[in-house]
């Protein structure tokens, strides 16, 4: 089980689905971020797996996933920015409370 | 191990994805988004004990370093930052939940049987990569995507400091 490649890719494609399912469901805005989070993991993870398995992206797939991990530090850097500053302005963490739009 | 026909491999393997499955669906279900945050970071040591297991030791460290250490606590200290007496978040999910849960587990599916059905043309054992290959990868192949990074995250702290800058003279 832990020798082939579906099983990892299945497991990520588990994570994936979890993190859709918290970002479209959850309310809390921090939330949703976590969510990304878990998403990008999956991601990761897949991308890990692909790695070890498959002979011509063997070193290429760290390389890749280390760059993914970069990116997720500098969008959880803005985004957890982002909800602050608009935790400032609304109050509220919670984004179907964000309706200025619609009034 | 003699176990029932599992190697120690598959021990690990099946503990870390139990351990990622439970901790991600409590990331997404649980009410109290401080126990969130800390079910977030048990989902991410396991993916850490993940790439362990796949034969990257230096992407387990720096999710170690990264995610668990950097990243988490951020989200911590911004969880404290907006959590108010005032809008206690008695509803934890919006009302669109059970669309995007169906939308969700259809997604799951798709990707298992896409997973299953094409041939990656994978061999049967797994490939170690060794840190001195994966450091002279990163610094003599694939250093311009390393500089753009860096640049990325100067950009990413700059905007971050800027965006969380309480205004002292606008008329917030």
């Amino acid at each position: 089980m832990s020798n082939s490649l579906d099983a990892y890719l299945v497991l990520a494609g588990i994570i994936f689905a979890i993190g859709t399912f918290g970002f479209l469901a959850r309310r809390n805005a921090i939330s949703m971020l976590m969510s990304i989070e878990l998403m990008l993991n999956a991601v990761n993870l897949a991308i890990v797996a692909f790695g070890s398995f498959v002979k011509s992206l063997q070193g290429a797939s760290s390389v890749i996933a280390l760059v993914v991990m970069a990116i997720a530090a500098a969008e959880a850097t803005v985004g957890l920015a982002i909800v602050i500053a608009i935790y400032r302005n609304r109050r509220t963490p919670l984004v179907d409370e964000y309706d200025t739009l619609r009034q | 191990m003699p176990f029932i026909g599992l190697g120690w491999d598959d021990v690990l393997f099946l503990l870390f994805a139990t351990i990622m499955i439970v901790a991600s669906l409590a990331v997404v279900t649980m009410r109290d988004i401080i126990r969130c945050g800390l079910a977030l970071m048990v989902a991410l040591g396991a993916v850490a004990g993940m790439f362990v297991l796949l034969g990257a030791p230096l992407v387990a460290a720096a999710e170690v370093l990264v995610y668990i250490g950097g990243i988490t606590v951020l989200i911590l200290f911004a969880i404290m930052l907006t959590q108010s007496k005032a809008a206690p978040a008695r509803l934890v999910f919006q009302t669109q939940a059970v669309p995007a849960a169906i939308a969700a587990i259809v997604l799951a599916i798709l990707i298992a049987i896409t997973v299953t059905a094409t041939d990656w043309g994978a061999v049967t054992s797994r490939l170690e990569t060794a840190t001195d290959a994966l450091a002279r990868l990163l610094f003599r192949d694939y250093v311009l995507p390393f500089e753009i990074v860096s640049v990325l995250l100067l950009a990413a702290v700059i905007g971050g400091v800027f965006l969380a800058k309480r205004e002292e003279d606008g008329p917030s």
